[in-house]
């Protein structure tokens, strides 16, 4: 039993690290180190260099252009871009769409989307969550009618993230009503610029606008951008989630977090002529959350080194995104315990590229109630952390 | 990386589970208690013939290599079994002290009949006033030429009525808490002086009061050099430590185990209380917190059995005994809630490995203590 990697391993690690460091724009990363928000352009600028090295998809296969990178090296690459901070790739089209556009997609499709999505041409979003059908997805009710060679899309999707920047969506719509509900849904692709889309913001309590409601308004979409078979989408979206499971945990992430929160700690005053690093009740709360961190790391090492001797992948995913999501909050927690006064200024325009005003509140701390609010959404999305737990008592427990 | 067990920890696995599983049911288990000395000399004997006794030694004191990561696999066996036997206070306090220690002919003997399961240790460390501080040691002892007379009272120890030889750590030097001037003496647990208040723990164990009234002992019987012993037996502690977190994983697992499949027959309103979505999510979180303690113990372990700096280990060690704790802590008393009040009688197996798990908790420092005995490692 050993949690070491081996010699190719750790200098494909190396690698990795020398990349990030020559390669990652130096700009992105100041931006990042002051919590300035990163617009589409700097996503994708970073997402071409990454498809420059050919690492812009490191879990698809070779045959479409993926790196076929085991499963450590996948976690190697994610663990040191989370750890420098650099930006994951947007999942939307790398990690969500395309995987299904691979096992169910007929070959015209893939040709015409895959070599797009490689590139970061197109940016994609989801459409599967609307206002009345959020855990209880399966209940969702915009509809998809055939016309001709057309389908006639009706409804409304929401919490969609990054729309704004979008050039297509994938969509979950109900082609048949009359069956139970998991099986009259079908999986299509939707262009955004279709005449009868509009989308409007939801802000969220950080006082951004990451997600949208969409409106399809008798939206025509060709055929052809069925995936598979009608009513056959369900099935599809299940399997792309069960696959779903690189980097869920956050760890490299939440490390990063950690270190920023200690050296926070160690600079702010606790009032009293010390630092808040030497605050035993302070000082045990970030023990018990690095120690937190460390169970969650090797619970995730444990699930990879079972997916490297191709054991089938089990509900691991769903201890490590609910053990996950709640740690990654738990500092967001103790980052707001931290900045006292200095989490109350409310001005998020500053976290923005475009802001050139005097900013307000201390460096460091200034985002911190923003991001406390905005990251409550990780244990809400992907699956709440309550269907994950379901999904344990079901899968492991038996109930 | 590979966390599988290698072929011969899978042997032993298989080995010490087929025991529990067919010789070691909550029946045996409250006889052995009810019986003298409060285990059983017959287990014993076996566990020596099986060659468990020696694993916790390195090749060199002829054991089977001392492994944390073998010890934990055996652990984890009798934490499901809630096995009684004092394996923890005799073989790897006892044996592990002795060995670090002691040299020479004396050693080499008396590790052998430890293995051989002709010997029982006992260490004599924690004293009413030291919590978990190792370094906060009252009991002196005092030298006249060659000979060394103990005072002082020690709580806790574990099998000392069981034993042939108690491990009494002393001060030779020194204030209260100092870290120089502790030293390991072997003591006749029937020499003049010695008085052993035997009673029973809260988990089916042995332990005893053990007072030291001008107990005069050669200087020959003192192990290692003078005054230096605190590193050996922090170090010994340490791996008792996750030791006894493993054996806590198994003891979680199998209360996790009960409760679901209790929460599956026992029907209130017409129905199974499993189907109730209050007490499903609850089971998951307790899954989580099982995964989540051996996940920590697997780190910790392989952390001892690495050539990482000392520090470094024991910070592993906090973490596992931090976390472990917590775990212990949610898993046991859900298990009990929800398995209501049959699981605070006397009858029902889950509330003693309810009390074993809150032993654990409590011995060689809670949760708390390891937090801060973390914190204070860091470079926070």
């Amino acid at each position: 039993m050993n949690a070491d990697f081996t010699v190719e391993e750790l200098a494909f690690q190396q690698q990795v690290r020398e990349f990030l460091r020559t390669e990652f724009p130096a700009d992105l990363k100041a931006r990042i180190d002051a919590n300035i928000r990163l617009g589409k352009d700097e996503l994708v600028r970073w997402q071409k260099i990454l498809y420059a090295k050919g690492w812009a998809a490191p879990t698809w296969p070779v045959e479409h252009g993926g790196t076929g990178w085991t499963h450590t090296q996948r976690h190697i690459f994610a663990t040191e871009i989370g750890l420098y901070g650099a930006p994951e790739p947007v999942p939307f089209g790398m990690k969500m769409v395309a995987p299904v556009i691979m096992a169910y997609g007929t070959e015209a499709q893939k040709k015409r989307f895959l070599p797009d999505i490689l590139a970061s041409n197109v940016w994609w979003c989801q459409g599967y969550s609307e206002p009345n059908a959020g855990s209880d997805l399966a209940a969702l009710k915009t509809t998809a009618v055939r016309d001709g060679d057309d389908y006639v899309v009706n409804g409304n999707k929401t919490w969609n993230t990054y729309g704004q920047y979008a050039d297509w969506i994938f969509c979950l719509v109900r082609t048949d009503s009359t069956v139970k509900k998991q099986e009259g849904i079908s999986f299509l692709l939707i262009d955004m610029k279709s005449p009868g889309i509009s989308l409007k913001p939801i802000f969220l309590l950080d006082g951004h606008a990451e997600v949208n409601e969409v409106f399809f308004d008798d939206v025509r979409v060709p055929a052809e951008n069925l995936i598979g078979e009608e009513n056959k989408g369900w099935t599809y979206a299940k399997v792309l989630l069960t696959h779903e499971r690189t980097n869920i945990a956050g760890v490299a992430r939440s490390k990063r977090k950690l270190g920023a929160l200690k050296e926070a700690a160690a600079r702010e005053s606790d009032g009293e002529g010390g630092s808040m690093s030497k605050v035993a009740a302070f000082k045990r709360k970030i023990a018990e959350i690095e120690i937190e961190l460390c169970a969650l790391e090797y619970s995730e090492l444990r699930t990879l080194a079972a997916l490297s001797v191709d054991k089938a992948p089990g509900p691991e995913s769903s201890i490590l995104k609910i053990v996950g999501t709640e740690l990654s909050q738990r500092l967001d927690g103790l980052f707001l315990e931290l900045a006292a006064y200095h989490s109350l200024p409310f001005v998020p325009e500053q976290f923005e590229a475009d802001f050139n005003a005097d900013p307000v509140g201390s460096d460091s701390l200034a985002s911190t109630a923003l991001t406390y609010f905005n990251n409550r959404k990780l244990s809400i999305y992907g699956g709440s952390n309550e269907i994950q737990r379901n999904i344990i008592c079901k899968a492991v427990l038996g109930l | 990386m590979d966390f599988s067990y290698s072929e011969v920890q899978q042997m032993l696995l298989d080995q010490v589970r087929r025991f529990v599983n067919n010789s070691y049911d909550f029946e045996t288990r409250k006889k052995i208690i009810a019986g003298e000395g409060g285990y059983s000399k017959e287990n014993w004997s076996l566990f020596a013939e099986l060659g468990w006794l020696a694993v916790p030694f390195s090749a060199e004191d002829g054991g089977l290599g001392g492994s944390a990561v073998d010890l934990i696999v055996i652990m984890e066996e009798f934490g499901r079994a809630n096995l009684v036997e004092p394996y923890i206070a005799s073989a790897v306090l006892g044996g592990r002290l002795l060995a670090s220690l002691s040299q020479g002919n004396e050693k080499v003997e008396m590790l052998e009949q430890l293995i051989a399961g002709e010997l029982q240790l006992a260490v004599a460390s924690a004293e009413a006033q030291g919590r978990y501080n190792l370094a906060n040691v009252i009991t002196s002892a005092t030298s006249e030429s060659d000979e060394i007379t103990l005072n002082g009272k020690k709580i806790a120890v574990l099998n000392a009525a069981n034993s042939d030889h108690l491990l009494v750590v002393a001060r030779e030097w020194g204030a209260q808490v100092d870290a120089d001037g502790i030293s390991v003496f072997l003591v006749d647990p029937g020499a003049k002086g010695v008085r052993i208040r035997d009673f029973p723990t809260i988990d089916g164990r042995r332990a005893a009061e053990v007072e030291f009234k001008n107990v005069r002992v050669s200087a020959s019987l003192r192990l290692g050099e003078a005054g230096k012993a605190l590193p050996a037996l922090e170090s010994v502690v340490d791996l008792a430590t996750v030791a006894v977190c493993a054996e806590a994983v198994g003891a979680l697992e199998m209360l996790l185990q009960k409760t679901v499949d209790y929460s599956k027959t026992r029907q209130q309103f017409g129905v199974p209380i499993g189907t109730f979505q209050a007490l499903q999510h609850r089971m998951a979180d307790m899954f989580i917190e099982c995964q989540l303690a051996r996940s920590i113990v697997l780190m910790a372990a392989m952390k001892l059995d690495s050539s990482e700096p000392a520090a470094v280990k024991t910070a592993a060690v906090s973490a596992a005994k931090s976390r472990t704790g917590k775990a212990i802590k949610q898993v046991g008393q859900e298990a009990i809630q929800i398995h209501g009040g049959i699981a605070i009688t006397e009858e029902l197996d889950v509330g003693h490995y309810f009390k074993r798990v809150t032993a654990i908790e409590v011995m060689f420092g809670n949760s708390d203590y390891h937090s801060d005995r973390y914190a204070d490692l860091g470079a926070l």
